[in-house]
């Protein structure tokens, strides 16, 4: 398996009026972060729906944050808010894919908070990093599976039978 | 079976064969719950494979001229190693092959075991379960060697999957099972001559519609607080049940069916499928729960904002298998990552 370190990618869905600013500011301030998330500009949170981060998952991506304007302080009044409640719905559902929760991320980061996004991103590639790759085509999608289930269904009788020898010997 | 002897020149009837790959054969009883229509099928086509309701055999297939065959209704999934020969064979033979059911469309019940891997379901079905007592570890092998000689039976697949991720299809007839009149809708269509839409995984028999357009009970805003199962609750009659807290897909759900589960109370599961212009059933319906769940306010501390969308949300049970129900096998995510994917990368030859 890969243990060399590797660069992750984030796919970055930032709210136009608030992080997609903050990450503008980001540059203009010359912070420097880790260059791991390819930031798609959104009108709102609320447009980021459950099938691009996981469309973005399937195609490719490590991780998937979506980043907006404080609750409270969205510009369509409550679309960070519909957001947030996707996001920990597609999370449940995520788990049970086997996909690590750490896997998908939202933040708040107004328009001045260009330190909080920039730390978001450092702290996500920092985790997506000890999580290792994604690469959902190439491990999860390949096709039935043929060979794989004939094999590991010769595990599961080993492993019967060997328990059974150890249940014998007793 | 005089048929079988005019066969392939025939009667000049138009061919119809009908089969099931991995299903539950509903879809066969649907067909035949057509009614007397049934003779009417049976006097415009020329039946000439249904292993559910006739005797041929897959020789007899393999013999019939390529393109011979004018209509195949294929019901199931492709769960094996025969289902996918199967697969090929109609379509070679085929001129116009249909994904007929859930099953072949999307996968449908069978397509859930992709929530796990065929090595566990051989362990829930053969060495777990309570009714089982296996001592000489019996499971089903491909080859099996007999004095005789090798005996072979078809491979279970790990992953579940839809008839058109196999071979293409010209037509998907969805439904669990597809409704009757909607399946004598396509035949009749087809006897007499009606022009079809374009080819091309193209639906037909069904809506372009949500159950909700067809649904009856009485709808209003939606304001939920938490989610139900069935039997934790009475619906109340003619009211929509989404808005009393049961999971009812048909927001998410293409229409056709006539709401019918909806109509007694009963949530819509999602058989027929996605709507056009989605790509995932599961994540619209997420997409579409989340906007009718009432809990967090803009005002709301961020914290305690997300633990009660979090209790709200813990409300449903299983999410995967609610909102993929019929769908899982044609999700994006296609099936669950499990410690052993990774068949190509864990053998340490991939290259590509």
């Amino acid at each position: 398996m890969t243990s060399e370190p590797y660069t992750p990618v984030i796919v970055g869905f930032l709210c136009n009026w608030c992080s997609y600013r903050a990450a503008d500011l980001a540059g203009t301030a010359r912070l420097t972060y880790a260059p791991t998330m390819r930031p798609i500009r959104v009108m709102c949170t609320a447009r980021v729906e459950p099938q691009f981060v996981i469309k973005a998952l399937r195609e490719g991506a490590d991780g998937v944050l979506i980043a907006g304007c404080h609750p409270g302080e969205c510009h369509y009044v409550e679309g960070n808010i519909k957001a947030l409640r996707r996001y920990t719905l597609l999370k449940q559902m995520l788990r049970q894919f086997g996909i690590e929760e750490e896997r998908v991320q939202i933040v708040w980061a107004a328009a001045s908070e260009s330190k909080v996004l920039a730390d978001a991103v450092d702290q996500m590639t920092l985790t997506l990093q000890a999580l290792g790759p994604l690469r959902w085509r190439q491990t999860v999608l390949n096709g039935h599976g043929a060979e794989q289930a004939v094999r590991e269904s010769a595990d599961v009788r080993r492993a019967a039978l060997a328990a059974q020898e150890v249940e014998g010997e007793r | 079976m005089t048929n079988k002897e005019t066969s392939p020149a025939g009667n000049g009837k138009p061919k119809l064969a009908i089969y099931w790959a991995a299903s539950c054969g509903g879809c066969e009883i649907a067909i035949l719950n057509i009614g007397d229509k049934i003779l009417a099928v049976d006097e415009a086509f020329e039946i000439v494979f249904w292993p559910c309701a006739a005797d041929f055999k897959y020789e007899d297939v393999r013999n019939y001229p390529d393109h011979s065959i004018d209509l195949c209704l294929f019901n199931g999934a492709i769960r094996s190693s025969e289902n996918e020969e199967m697969a090929h064979l109609l379509r070679q033979k085929s001129k116009v092959l249909v994904a007929f059911g859930s099953c072949a469309q999307e996968g449908c019940i069978p397509g859930l075991s992709n929530l796990t891997s065929a090595s566990d379901t051989f362990r829930a079905i053969y060495m777990d379960n309570p009714s089982i007592d296996n001592p000489a570890a019996t499971l089903p092998q491909t080859v099996t060697t007999v004095p005789e000689g090798e005996l072979h039976i078809p491979v279970f697949y790990n992953t579940v999957r839809s008839l058109d991720q196999v071979v293409p299809v010209e037509y998907v007839i969805p439904g669990c099972p597809p409704e009757p009149p909607q399946i004598w809708a396509v035949l009749e269509a087809i006897v007499t001559g009606a022009p079809l839409p374009a080819p091309g995984s193209t639906v037909i028999g069904a809506s372009h519609l949500a159950v909700c357009h067809e649904c009856p009970l009485e709808k209003h805003e939606k304001t939920i607080e938490r989610f139900y199962r069935p039997y934790e609750i009475t619906p109340e009659p003619g009211l929509c049940l989404l808005e009393q807290g049961l999971m009812c897909m048909g927001i998410a759900t293409r229409g056709g069916c006539g709401a019918l589960c909806p109509r007694v109370g009963m949530r819509c599961e999602g058989c027929y499928g996605l709507l056009d212009g989605v790509e995932d059933q599961g994540a619209n319906m997420i997409s579409a729960i989340a906007s009718v769940v009432n809990v967090g306010k803009p005002g709301d501390d961020e914290a305690e904002l997300e633990r009660r969308i979090g209790v709200a949300m813990d409300s449903i049970v299983d999410p995967a298998g609610t909102f993929y129900r019929f769908n899982m096998a044609h999700s994006l995510l296609h099936r669950v990552k499990t410690g052993n994917n990774g068949d190509v990368q864990n053998r340490g030859s991939e290259t590509a």
